[in-house]
């Protein structure tokens, strides 16, 4: 009895212990940064650098996209579909770099990922697999395919390359000309669509049968959100990578059903979450190094927990 | 004077005929109750008066003055609803959106008039709270009022009564019979042969051979009927 009651202590110590290092771990992340006001010098130093002005703005503007496609995919139970997506488009990249198109990877990227986003999004009749099933299948498909092919054919650091395309690279750090108009380009459609249509989409996602039985062609603002999706997506796997895209698509929506009501404050709420832990993710990357993609997915957890806990309190109250 | 005339309708899914040979008209300022047996064709026949789903085989015409299909409709429960994050006044202003065509914005006159349709149906005081944290009957005078800002002609109620209390369910029929006296035409569906027979003009009978269309006393006289009217408590007035 007594053993066991020593060993519980013993291992709380431990834990205790490892807590601790944990916590010099993290201070000595900061360990070059003297004062608040180095970490402020700092960040002013990288805001007037051309690179950190360009990944801040490709960043910002994909977390805009994806929490505003979000909310109405969150909503209709396609909360997987980043994920399944992003899966596909890098089957297609190692696709596109056996085929040795390393600049124009997104001729065969985006096609291929808009064309599989229509096929799952369609709400066909005659479907012999269902949603998730078939999204499931795709999007382990396409990792397998994907994989084998990089393996196979890939020349250069294979893991280091899918590491990158599946966790998301520092590429954000030194982003071209060209991909930085392509996302300003993109996002300047996207939200054109939504403002365009956001009626719409609205009552297309919250009663499909009752917006067609009324005149609104659903099918239609199913494709355009499919297409959508996956120009976003693609985008966006530059950002965060294969694995971590849900995380952009599925956390600022929930966070924000969390305290708000109405659907346009679910969308505005969302977009700011997003947009507030991308530029969290940047700026931790670029004074701590840590990886961006993660950062932005721990940061936007902890919004969702505070969101979370401030609304169970605001109910009660 | 004539809203909807259906012709001959073969109703069933995959090639599958479920009801065949349903015939009726509908005009305006009509009650019509749509009864059956589960399975008898009642859902396959509310697709194809919303035109999600077209009949096997005949037609189904719309003689309303707005547009071709100019239906309003109460849909049942689904999932979708149960947690979606919205006001009561986006819900109901949602209601125009067919008649938007590319129009991006609402105008005042579709804000007026989905502002007059709550205060129609009691609900102007929720129009700020979140859908999801309305009551089962406050959330069906939501949908009713989104509805109505899509048609003030005729109505499409699927089973509006399913899962509420019995005093809210009295409610409901009151106040649809309300908006029947107030000019609009009422098709509606339900298992409540009982309240079908109290509240309704005409009676659409599924499944039955041959399948009954008529006034509410021919129906009362049938066989069919007053077998349902009898097992439904014999309540009717």
């Amino acid at each position: 009895m007594n053993d066991m009651l020593l060993s519980i202590i013993g291992g709380a110590e431990e834990e205790a212990f490892s807590f601790s290092r944990l916590g010099e771990q993290f201070l000595k992340l900061f360990s070059k940064y003297h004062s608040l006001g180095d970490v402020f010098d700092a960040i002013g130093g990288y805001l007037g650098k051309s690179f950190a002005q360009k990944a801040l703005i490709v960043g910002v503007l994909i977390a805009l996209c994806a929490a505003m496609l979000g909310v109405s995919l969150v909503l209709k139970r396609f909360s997987f579909i980043g994920d399944g997506l992003s899966h596909v488009a890098f089957g297609a990249m190692a696709v596109a770099s056996v085929l040795g198109l390393t600049q124009q990877k997104m001729v065969l990227i985006l096609p291929v990922t808009v064309f599989t986003a229509v096929l799952l999004l369609k709400t066909g009749k005659n479907r012999k697999v269902r949603g998730d099933a078939s999204l499931a299948m795709l999007s382990v498909g396409a990792l397998g395919v994907g994989y084998i092919l990089m393996n196979v054919f890939s020349t250069g650091n294979v893991s280091s390359d899918v590491c990158t395309s599946l966790f998301g690279s520092t590429a954000i750090l030194s982003i071209s000309d060209f991909e930085l108009y392509l996302c300003i380009g993109m996002t300047i459609l996207v939200l054109a669509v939504y403002i365009l249509f956001y009626h719409k989409i609205f009552a297309v996602t919250f009663d499909p049968d009752f917006a067609s039985a009324t005149g609104t062609k659903s099918e239609f603002y199913n494709l355009v959100t499919a297409v959508v999706t996956a120009i976003v997506i693609v985008l966006a796997m530059n950002l965060v990578g294969s694995l971590l895209i849900s995380a952009l698509v599925v956390f600022p929506v929930l966070s924000a059903m969390r305290l708000c009501r109405s659907f346009k404050g679910v969308v505005i709420c969302s977009a700011a979450v997003s947009v507030g832990s991308t530029a969290f993710g940047i700026f931790s990357a670029m004074l701590i190094s840590t990886p961006v993609g993660s950062t932005i997915v721990v940061a936007q957890i902890f919004v969702f927990l505070v969101f979370t806990l401030i609304g169970i309190f605001t109910k009660k109250g | 004077m004539e809203q909807l005339i259906c012709k001959n309708l073969t109703l069933g899914y995959d090639g599958r005929a479920v009801s065949k040979n349903v015939s009726f008209t509908v005009n305006r300022g009509d009650y019509l109750c749509i009864v059956g047996e589960n399975g008898a064709g009642k859902s396959t026949l509310v697709k194809a008066l919303l035109g999600l789903n077209p009949p096997l085989s005949g037609t189904i015409e719309y003689r309303v003055s707005e547009k071709k299909r100019a239906i309003g409709y109460l849909p049942q429960h689904s999932d979708v609803q149960r947690d979606f994050p919205a006001t009561v006044r986006e819900i109901v202003l949602s209601g125009n959106v067919g008649k938007m065509g590319l129009r991006p914005f609402y105008t005042r006159q579709e804000k007026e008039d989905a502002r007059f349709q709550m205060e129609r149906l009691g609900i102007l005081e929720l129009q700020d709270r979140c859908y999801r944290d309305l009551s089962g009957g406050q959330k069906q005078r939501v949908l009713l009022a989104r509805a109505l800002c899509a048609t003030k002609e005729m109505l499409l109620l699927d089973e509006p009564v399913a899962g509420l209390d019995p005093l809210v369910t009295n409610a409901m029929y009151e106040l649809i019979s309300r908006l029947n006296r107030e000019g609009v035409t009422i098709i509606m569906v339900s298992h409540d042969i009982a309240a079908a027979v109290r509240y309704a003009t005409h009676i659409l009978h599924l499944g039955a051979e041959p399948v009954f269309f008529g006034e509410k006393r021919d129906y009362i006289g049938t066989e069919i009927g007053k077998t349902f009217a009898d097992a439904a408590g014999g309540d009717r007035a």
